[in-house]
């Protein structure tokens, strides 16, 4: 078997679909940006967003802190928006193109109406454009809103206004603010006060077109007493260059609201061997916990992309409210991650735990970066911090920078970190009473990353469990 | 038929020769026992007996119920009756033992074509078996072998020993980092767990596991090879005068 093979059959989502696209010209300047707000139709206070962004973003550098290496990436050469030709309003999901409905059924999310998930409700984003959602009516009834951005900008522009920027500043950081003022699509969801969503919320990214970055803005509102699971998804075809990926995801939590956000990462990680290709991804996520004992909790699990960048945050700010992080990042062949979380406590009696599990094998660099920061006014705060990380091979590396800083006397903050290795002699053991190999391997993993698999939405944790086992078993042995 | 036929084996690792023509027969109802100085092969033979990869085999065979196991993966000697106790037995932080037990029987019932028994029948089997070895209920909902201490490992792996229902038992050093009281449990479970149609093969240091076990035959390996078998009186003998006279 050639190596173009054997990556072959690990990464089974690396296909592109032939589908005519249309694209605009590469390049980032004023008139990019025009050209995306227009395409959108978008209000006047949108455009200034974006403007606002790019002229910051001039004046930015590209971060360099990070345990990460790649060579230089060139913004003028990334085509900033591509859309399918077809373009005309769709009535339903019936008359979106076929070869994008076959994409979506062949990496296992059917939009058809026979077809879908039981009890998720999924919004696809193609490249730049949301395609469509599922399950609108039964959303419609509880009050629930889930829509593509572009959506969004034509029946909430109010809410946008309000909330868009208001947890990460369009000055934030280089790529988020890139992403403020090239952002495509992306989903919305806006749960009403006291209303809990009666599914799962889920929105399936998938880059397809070569040189398009994607930078889509997804933006959850949680008002007081509600509550709303969701659950993002992402692939990419298998390309030999590598593709931008910038997103920006702010959740708004009220008064005793809570939001749970998981995510299942696979991208394209490059060829395993040579390093060629893959995703760059670049991805700011905050939540903030506006209101008294509002709740927010991330779940990832970061298997694929050539380059992780991310750090799902929460800041504290209602009193008694409630972060937490639950992370497994897996890296093998030439995969790089840096990723972790930011704790920031403002608000009195808040409550932080986090969990992060990182795995690495082959030649793979994996970085736990973490914040915990409480507040001088931020009395009696609590965190917790656990961070494993597991060696598979000798040719891999795991790092943890854990940071801490404690405002007051009242406050307590607790940290445990190990380093396992995964070795053939577990395996072996396993294997001598009668264990399949794949399934000792498979038990291993999901002995390690437990806590944070328990997190993520049944219907996930299984699919969640394939992927790590599947993506470690040529790395092992 | 033999229960296991070893014929003239070498195996090496890392290219150094361990193994240099080991050759034994085990009936059912037997208990060998194989004693011998530091370095010369015992453990070795277990580990490749039971398949451990880290060795290689170079010439020779194996047969389990006239089945030559050599070619196969530890898994499937596993379904075809043989066990093997870790002279050391491996951590799985995040499994308890409960999960990994039942995973185990299950997987030797899917590969022996037969049902795989409910949860509440697991339970059950597992509580007689912890039982017999007079293990505390915890032992069900701990992680394998995580924070044990040695003679808890020990036992543990006993407890699979019973669940797994072997044919061929290899202990490799059971005895070794028990005090006596937990030497004398682990030897009550393994004989009580001894069948008619299954045998044991006692890998040991010491004399002291053969008061408790006592067994029908007994081995001397020197440099990966049997330089003399006899009866259970031969330990004896090896304890009086070590194994310079051999």
């Amino acid at each position: 078997m050639t190596a173009e093979e054997l990556f072959q059959t690990e990464y089974k989502y690396g296909f592109t679909t032939d589908i005519e696209s249309v694209s605009i010209p590469k390049g980032l300047n004023e008139e990019t940006i025009r050209i995306i707000s227009s395409k959108k139709n978008e209000p006047s206070f949108l455009l200034a967003f974006r403007l606002k962004a790019y002229h910051r973003f001039l004046q930015m550098k590209e971060p360099n802190w990070a345990n990460l290496g790649y060579p230089p990436i060139d913004y003028q050469n990334i085509c900033y928006y591509s859309e399918p030709k077809k373009k005309q309003e769709l009535k339903s999901l019936k008359e979106v193109d076929p070869e994008i409905l076959k994409t979506f059924e062949k990496l296992g999310i059917p939009l058809d109406e026979q077809k879908r998930l039981a009890n998720v409700a999924v919004d696809v984003v193609f490249d730049s454009v949301s395609i469509g959602t599922t399950f609108q009516k039964k959303l419609k009834e509880a009050g629930v809103v889930l829509c593509s951005f572009s959506e969004a900008i034509q029946h909430y522009p109010e809410l946008l206004e309000k909330y868009l920027g208001s947890v990460v500043p369009i000055g934030d950081n280089f790529f988020a603010t890139l992403n403020s003022a090239v952002f495509s699509d992306g989903s919305f969801v806006y749960i009403p006060k006291g209303v809990r969503s009666p599914m799962e919320l889920s929105t399936y990214f998938r880059i397809n077109d070569k040189t398009t970055g994607q930078f889509e803005r997804t933006l959850i509102i949680a008002e007081e007493d509600s509550y709303v699971s969701y659950l993002e998804g992402c692939t990419a075809p298998a390309f030999d260059n590598n593709q931008l990926h910038a997103a920006v995801v702010e959740l708004v939590a009220h008064d005793r609201a809570e939001i749970k956000y998981a995510t299942v990462q696979n991208w394209y990680a490059g060829n395993p061997t040579t390093g060629l290709g893959g995703i760059f991804n670049f991805v700011t996520k905050r939540g903030r916990c506006a209101g008294y004992r509002s709740k927010i909790a991330w779940t990832q699990v970061e298997a694929g992309a050539a380059i992780t960048w991310k750090y799902p945050s929460c800041l504290l700010q209602g009193d008694e409210s409630v972060g937490e992080f639950y992370s497994v990042a897996l890296t093998n062949g030439k995969m790089q991650a840096d990723t972790g979380t930011k704790m920031i406590h403002l608000g009195k009696n808040t409550k932080s735990t986090i969990i992060s599990k990182g795995i690495s094998a082959d030649f793979s660099h994996n970085t736990y970066r973490g914040l915990v920061k409480i507040a001088p006014r931020a009395t009696n705060a609590r965190n917790y911090t656990q961070c494993d990380s597991m060696l598979v091979g000798n040719q891999c590396s795991a790092n943890t920078f854990p940071y801490i800083e404690v405002g007051n006397h009242s406050s307590q903050v607790e940290h445990e970190a190990s380093t396992s290795k995964m070795n053939e002699t577990q395996i072996f053991y396993l294997q001598s009473r009668g264990i399949s190999r794949e399934d000792a391997i498979n038990m291993i993993v999901n002995g390690f990353c437990k806590k944070v698999i328990q997190e993520l939405p049944l219907e996930f944790a299984v699919e969640a469990q394939k992927l790590l086992t599947l993506k470690l078993e040529n790395s092992v042995g | 038929m033999m229960l296991l036929e070893i014929k003239n084996l070498h195996a090496s690792v890392e290219g150094k020769p361990i193994l240099k023509g080991m050759s034994l027969t085990l009936s059912a109802g037997e208990i060998h026992a194989i004693m011998g100085p530091n370095g010369a092969g015992k453990s070795t033979l277990a580990k490749v007996l039971a398949g451990d990869s880290t060795y290689e085999v170079e010439s020779g065979e194996v047969l389990l119920d006239g089945v030559d196991i050599l070619p196969l993966p530890p898994e499937e000697r596993a379904w075809l009756g043989l066990f093997m106790g870790f002279q050391y037995p491996i951590e799985i932080p995040g499994v308890t033992n409960l999960q990994f037990l039942q995973t185990a029987y299950n997987a030797k019932c899917k590969s022996q074509g037969h049902p795989v028994i409910s949860d509440e029948q697991f339970t059950l089997r597992l509580a007689e078996k912890m039982a017999l070895l007079e293990m505390k209920e915890e032992f069900k909902t701990r992680h394998v072998n995580e924070g044990f201490s040695g003679g808890e490992k020990k036992r543990n792996e006993i407890l699979q020993m019973a669940i797994l229902e072997p044919k061929l038992t290899i202990l490799d050093e059971t005895d070794s980092g028990l005090d006596i009281d937990a030497m004398r449990t682990v030897a009550g479970g393994v004989n009580k767990l001894m069948r008619p149609d299954s045998a044991l093969l006692l890998i040991t240091h010491y004399q002291r596991l053969l008061d408790y076990i006592h067994p029908h035959f007994v081995h001397v390996v020197i440099d990966g090879t049997i330089v003399e078998s006899g009866g259970a009186d031969l330990a004896l003998k090896l304890e009086k005068q070590g194994y310079d006279w051999l």
